[in-house]
């Protein structure tokens, strides 16, 4: 079985730099349409965490470059 | 059940930090609060913020602060280690407070051999005033104090503090490592940790230089502000360990 996983962006911590969005492998990253309560567009993740064909892997690549420290990832 | 793989560390405070989107300090703190996490040494720890950008980096790490006035950290942080040996010390600053007014007290410390962690963080501009050139700004580049680019003959040429501190023999760990891709963040992340573990174990001096983007003084976006420290900044200071003798001493 392939390894599967999901993130988590606290889109009140985001500041829309986009830094995860090259980092994502799988390009389940975009910027938000919708602002936060900063003025920002946060980033958004365009997978659902339950779904079975998601691409996400889990690999912390985003949460790693993330300056702003607001996304949390799950494996599993 | 899903498993985390990441989180917040403990040491790191849920405040949202005031640094501009896409700037390198975020990721600095981060990786300072996991080191200070793994090495369980969070409440016998004191940093000394600089002034700068990052002078409120007391209210993201949870750890005991002292500040220092401009360029002062390395002498402060020589008060606090020299007065309580058994304290595990570091200072965090920018390329303005360190390469610019306070050479002389970084270079005695490493000279001296004090036992400190430097964090020494070069975006290239003095950040916090509004983008001002400082020593280690590269040649032609453009600054709100030098509109046409940096000239050697004018200005003079950008100061490679960590070669410089290099020489002396108190020094014993130094490198210079990027934040600008998860592979880079990783490699900065196990240089700090070294950096860290030289003075616990009583060795030296050690700093890590990180260079650092800064997205909003060189007119840039996030992502090319960090292909520019791939691709240009990188040929002034080049990456990689620049003085390791922690094994024959």
């Amino acid at each position: 079985m392939k390894k599967k996983g999901f993130i988590r962006i606290n889109r009140e911590l985001c500041k829309g730099c986009g830094l995860c969005i090259v980092a994502c492998l799988k390009g389940s990253i975009r910027i938000s349409n919708k602002l936060n309560i900063k003025g920002y567009h946060p980033a958004e993740y365009t997978e659902k965490e339950k779904s079975k064909n998601r691409k996400c892997t889990g690999c912390s690549l985003c949460a790693i470059t993330c300056p702003d420290i607001a996304i949390e990832v799950f494996r599993g | 059940m899903p498993k985390q793989v990441f989180k917040r560390p403990e040491a790191l405070k849920d405040n949202v930090t005031h640094y501009c989107p896409g700037c390198g300090h975020g990721i600095i703190h981060r990786l300072l609060a996991e080191i200070i996490d793994e090495l369980g040494i969070r409440d016998k720890t004191v940093g000394v913020p600089p002034v700068g950008c990052a002078v409120l980096a007391y209210n993201y790490i949870d750890v005991d602060m002292g500040e220092a006035p401009h360029g002062r950290a390395v002498a402060v942080a020589t008060g606090i280690k020299r007065a309580r040996p058994d304290l595990i010390v570091f200072t965090y600053q920018g390329d303005g407070d360190i390469a610019a007014i306070g050479t002389a007290e970084t270079i005695h410390a490493a000279n001296r051999g004090e036992r400190v962690s430097v964090i020494f963080v070069n975006n290239g501009v003095f950040g916090m005033t509004g983008g001002q050139m400082a020593p280690t700004t590269l040649l032609g580049q453009t600054t709100t104090t030098t509109p046409g680019g940096r000239i050697a003959l004018r200005d003079g040429y950008p100061l490679d503090l960590s070669q410089m501190l290099a020489v002396g023999r108190g020094s014993v760990y130094i490198e210079r490592t990027a934040v600008t891709s998860p592979k880079n963040i990783i490699k900065t992340k196990k240089a700090l940790k070294k950096a860290f573990q030289v003075p616990m174990n009583d060795l030296g001096f050690a700093l890590v230089e990180v260079l650092s983007q800064c997205p909003v003084n060189w007119k840039l976006s996030p992502v090319e502000a960090c292909r520019r420290v791939e691709e240009e900044v990188v040929k002034t200071y080049p990456l990689g360990v620049i003085k390791d003798t922690t094994e024959k001493g």
